[in-house]
């Protein structure tokens, strides 16, 4: 068997150290390792983009990151969005809002890349706002609700401001 | 809330899970001690095996079982056949299903010839590369036409040929209306295959309980219940001791259906064997594989009409690629026999298909499964009829529409459901019209009028740069297909509503549109009825959710069991409060008497009263206010529409920009418009996925060469246009809402529309070019437009 590594993870504020192998995939240590099971893996080879999460800030392909890369970083998922049912985050409840989901699958890699998208561009073009999103493969919805819950998010997320 | 939940733009109650990550699916099980597997796979598309070697694999760290196919011993067996063939005269059906793990031949790139269990699924894959196989290969059969000619290899020795099936359906004469017609139209189509690619691979988990004598398996299947009866069966269980859990699935589309797939029999079965939970979770490459895929068939059609445009006669012989098995019978190429009839009074019709063993991939339904074909070669043959004819594409679609007051139309061949195809109800030429109005039909018309060229480059020839066409093409699609669905509707003592039934969902709303369906019902607000589904410990019959069916089937007994615990809440409430039953009303989670609002009784109360503990009630009477429906409709169910587009073609590229998109659609009335909108938004982009970009690739050794989504592309946010979606509502007589499905609708009309619109502007340019395939490419069309280049005007 492989060698293995200590981390620490910084995921969603709370600190994680583990002994993993250096081959494990950060979208498997953290669905499978810490069970934060709202990441979402379609492809495994960095295309579809469910399973994106935030690292220091920066959305990446978990699938395309090893666990070992992510060590001493933060790590943003989409409970760290809110994972609370009840509590939505204005993003999260603009998705309910303009059915911007069906299957569900691929929707918290799609938050997870819009997030800083919209803290960069407060106010996007539906040009930008697909541009934005064309890395993230969708096989419901043919994106044009999706398009229109980032709209509103970027009115709520501003009034929020 | 007394306002009515049935067509209301609802959002939906199951979001905030989804949202919010805590949604379950069925990655998502874990289970202490639970094993992984990974399946060793057949790299030749047709080859005998010699020799399986998996030694070295057994003694890999942390393996625990490897399984060939002799490992299997009685378990090893041949899948269930899921469709038999129809009962129609001229049909012949040779049935071939596989066992789960091939052991003299593999038949397909992907099928599965071991198994490995291991303590995790990295420990799997590396096991996997330790086994050897040693082959010796034949001969691919990957042509549908070469396939049958003397001397091609034979995908199942034993049937002699790679004839799957041969049927033939007639209705009229065609011979003799084709002898009167004035003109008579022959062409050659091809349609091809692509991959159904839900973004959630396939997946399974098993756990055996030997204390309780229960299997549980979490499945993303469509189809929970025939896949518990179908294990209980296998594994020599009875039906109450196996529990199928169709959890949240990340897409369904078809392949997903009750497959009885080898990983989906083999999970179980080794976590029965090995006594610890086991989960396979397909990865994207086995997803390009190994999951089923539809579409490949090759038509020889011919349509008879006079100089007026009136169709009198359709011939339609084709070939369908049913892959190296038919597990699913003959769904998809009675479908494609069924849809070519479309909107339009065709008197006589011949129909004649052969379904061929090919070694590739199993064909099963995919989103329209088969519809698609049919309403490619009518719409392809409408159109060059208009051509030839001097007659205006939409006039002589027209001139050829069932009316309205000739419902029931009787189509006279024998459809998927093995009724005769009747269309139950319509209004063709609103459809027309309304999509016509929505695409801006007449505008654009006119514009061309005044010869406008568009971006007029300085290329040679001074040939403009860009050129826009305008396409509408009409489908109808039976939807809502039996046997039957049912539903077990509760008030609990809480007032919350239960509804619980046995069809998976994999994202159609279900969780909201059948609460819509049990709130109007029981007067109580949408967001207090849960909705139950996928389970089969909740619910005990049923078959799933495929066809464009659960809103209309299992809708319908949700609906009718939320009748009858109305009625018992009526009941009762009469009796308590000495008021005539007709005087009540269910009003906001009351029983209150007409007019007199402070004389009520809540449900919940009523449902506390209808569960004594104590004391004598009537003879007869039912604990609960509960009640269970079954709704089996006689026939499927007709939905309808047209989808219209203005295109602009990149005359130097060929790629195709869509300008305007409009899909008018009739599913009846709309329990919740938003729901079944998103369902068109999504077959739209799907159907762009296959007119124009989605085509798997195969070369003759049977290799699929672009399996990856890199190489295989779904349509992102930047192909897929804003869609305009119109609805005509005509409702179904065969259900008591009166509605019909909507779930495949949108996928179906777009390859006919791309390929008429495309020739449209290609024509405007004066480039000549027929369109006879799908699925098309900014490649293959430059190869059309360059081999017309004689042709040009």
């Amino acid at each position: 068997m492989a060698n293995r590594m200590n981390i620490t993870v910084i995921v969603n504020g709370q600190s994680y150290t583990r002994e993993v192998e250096p081959r494990l995939l950060l979208s498997d240590f953290i669905r499978h390792e810490l069970g934060l099971t709202g990441t979402h893996v379609g492809c495994e080879h960095g295309v579809c983009g469910a399973c994106t999460v935030l690292l220091d800030g920066v959305p990446v392909r978990s699938c395309l990151t090893f666990a070992v890369q992510a060590h001493g970083r933060a790590v943003a998922t989409v409970e760290g969005l809110s994972a609370d049912p009840q509590a939505l985050h204005p993003l999260q409840e603009a998705f309910w809002q303009a059915h911007a989901l069906q299957c569900g699958f691929c929707t918290p890699g799609l938050l997870m890349t819009l997030l800083p998208f919209l803290q960069e561009n407060p106010d996007p073009t539906e040009e930008q706002i697909r541009e934005a999103i064309s890395g993230n493969l969708c096989r419901c919805t043919g994106y044009q609700n999706i398009v229109q819950a980032v709209r509103l998010a970027a009115g709520s997320m501003k009034r929020r401001k | 809330m007394s306002t009515r939940a049935f067509g209301a733009r609802i959002r939906r109650n199951e979001d905030p899970r989804l949202l919010t990550g805590q949604a379950l699916f069925v990655d998502d099980v874990h289970i202490p001690g639970m094993a992984h597997v990974a399946f060793k796979r057949s790299d030749y598309a047709h080859a005998r095996i010699v020799r399986v070697d998996v030694e070295a694999a057994r003694h890999m760290p942390g393996v625990l079982a490897v399984f060939t196919g002799p490992d299997l011993g009685d378990f090893w067996q041949p899948s269930p056949l899921l469709v038999p063939p129809p009962p129609a005269r001229h049909v012949v059906f040779n049935q071939r299903t596989a066992c789960q793990l091939a052991k003299d031949k593999v038949r397909y790139v992907g099928e599965p010839v071991a198994m490995v269990v291991a303590e995790s699924r990295y420990l799997a894959e590396d096991a996997v590369e330790a086994i050897t196989v040693e082959y010796e290969p034949l001969p691919a059969v990957v042509d549908l036409e070469a396939a049958l000619q003397d001397g091609s290899a034979l995908v199942h020795e034993d049937v002699g040929s790679n004839v799957a099936a041969h049927v033939i359906q007639t209705k009229g004469n065609y011979d003799a209306a084709c002898a009167q017609a004035d003109v008579v139209i022959s062409r050659r189509f091809c349609y091809d295959r692509g991959t159904a690619a839900p973004i959630e691979t396939r997946g399974v988990v098993a756990q055996w309980d030997p204390l309780m004598g229960q299997l549980t398996v979490w499945d993303s299947t469509q189809a929970p219940i025939p896949i518990r009866n179908g294990l209980a069966r296998m594994l020599g269980l009875s039906e109450r001791q196996v529990r199928v859990i169709a959890p949240f699935i990340g897409g369904g589309f078809g392949p997903k259906i009750m497959m009885f797939y080898p990983e989906e029999t083999l999970v179980p079965w080794a976590a029965m064997r090995l006594g610890r939970p086991v989960k396979w979770i397909e990865d994207r490459m086995e997803n390009f594989l190994a999951m089923t895929q539809e579409r490949s068939q090759v038509h020889h059609s011919e349509i008879a009409l006079t100089r007026d445009g009136r169709i009198l006669g359709v011939k339609d012989v084709f070939l369908h690629d049913t892959g190296a098995y038919d597990p699913y019978g003959l769904t998809v190429p009675l479908n494609t026999q069924c849809h070519l009839l479309g909107p339009y009074a065709i008197e006589h019709y011949y129909t004649e298909f052969k379904a061929v063993f090919t070694n590739r991939i199993i064909v099963t339904p995919y989103r329209g499964a088969g519809r698609q074909h049919g309403v490619f070669v009518i719409e392809r043959l409408l159109d060059i009829a208009a051509r030839e004819l001097g007659l205006d594409r939409l006039e002589i679609r027209r001139r050829n529409l069932i009316q309205p007051d000739q419902f029931p139309w009787n189509n006279r061949i024998i459809a998927q459901d093995f009724t005769e195809l009747t269309y139950d109800s319509g209004n063709y030429e609103a459809i027309l019209d309304l999509t016509r109005d929505m695409v801006g039909w007449d505008e654009f018309q006119a514009s061309r009028q005044s010869p406008v060229v568009i971006n007029q480059s300085p290329a040679p020839g001074n040939r403009p740069s860009k050129a826009r066409g305008i396409g509408l093409v009409l489908y109808v699609e039976g939807t809502g297909i039996g046997p039957y669905e049912g539903a077990r509707v509760q008030i609990e003592p809480t007032g919350r509503v239960t509804v619980v039934t046995g069809v998976g969902t994999q994202g159609q709303g279900h969780f909201t549109s059948f609460a819509q369906i049990a709130a109007d019902v029981l007067g109580v607000p949408v967001d207090s009825v849960m909705v139950s589904t996928g389970d089969t410990a909740q619910f005990n019959w049923g078959t799933g959710t495929f066809a464009s069916r659960a809103a209309v089937v299992a809708g319908s007994a949700v609906h009718s069991a939320a009748v009858m615990v109305r009625n018992k809440a009526l009941k009762m409430a009469a009796d308590q409060m000495e008021v005539a039953e007709e005087n009540i009303e269910l009003v906001d989670g009351y029983a209150q008497v007409r007019g007199v609002p402070s004389a009520r009784i809540s449900l919940a109360e009523l449902a506390s009263r209808a569960n004594p503990l104590r004391g004598a009630v009537r003879p007869g009477t039912e604990p609960g206010l509960e009640a269970t429906a079954y709704f089996g409709p006689p026939m499927q169910t007709t939905a309808a529409g047209a989808h219209a587009a203005i295109v602009e073609v990149d005359l130097e590229t060929c790629d195709v920009k869509i300008l305007k998109y409009a899909a008018v659609h009739d599913c009846g009335p709309l329990i919740n418009p938003m729901i079944v909108e998103g369902q068109v938004h999504g077959g739209v982009a799907q159907g762009i996925g296959n007119a124009f970009y989605e085509k798997l690739v195969w070369d003759e050794a049977g290799q699929l060469l672009n399996a990856s989504f890199m190489d295989y592309l779904i349509p992102t946010a930047r192909e897929v246009p804003h869609v305009e979606v119109g609805h005509v509502e005509t409702p179904s007589p065969l259900n008591p809402m009166g509605v019909k499905g909507a779930g495949e609708a949108g996928a179906i009309p777009v390859g006919a529309l791309f390929a008429q619109a495309v020739e449209d502007a290609l024509r405007s340019a004066g480039i000549e070019v027929e369109i006879a395939e799908i699925p098309l490419s900014p490649n293959r069309l430059w190869e059309l437009v360059e081999g017309a280049g004689a042709k040009m005007l």
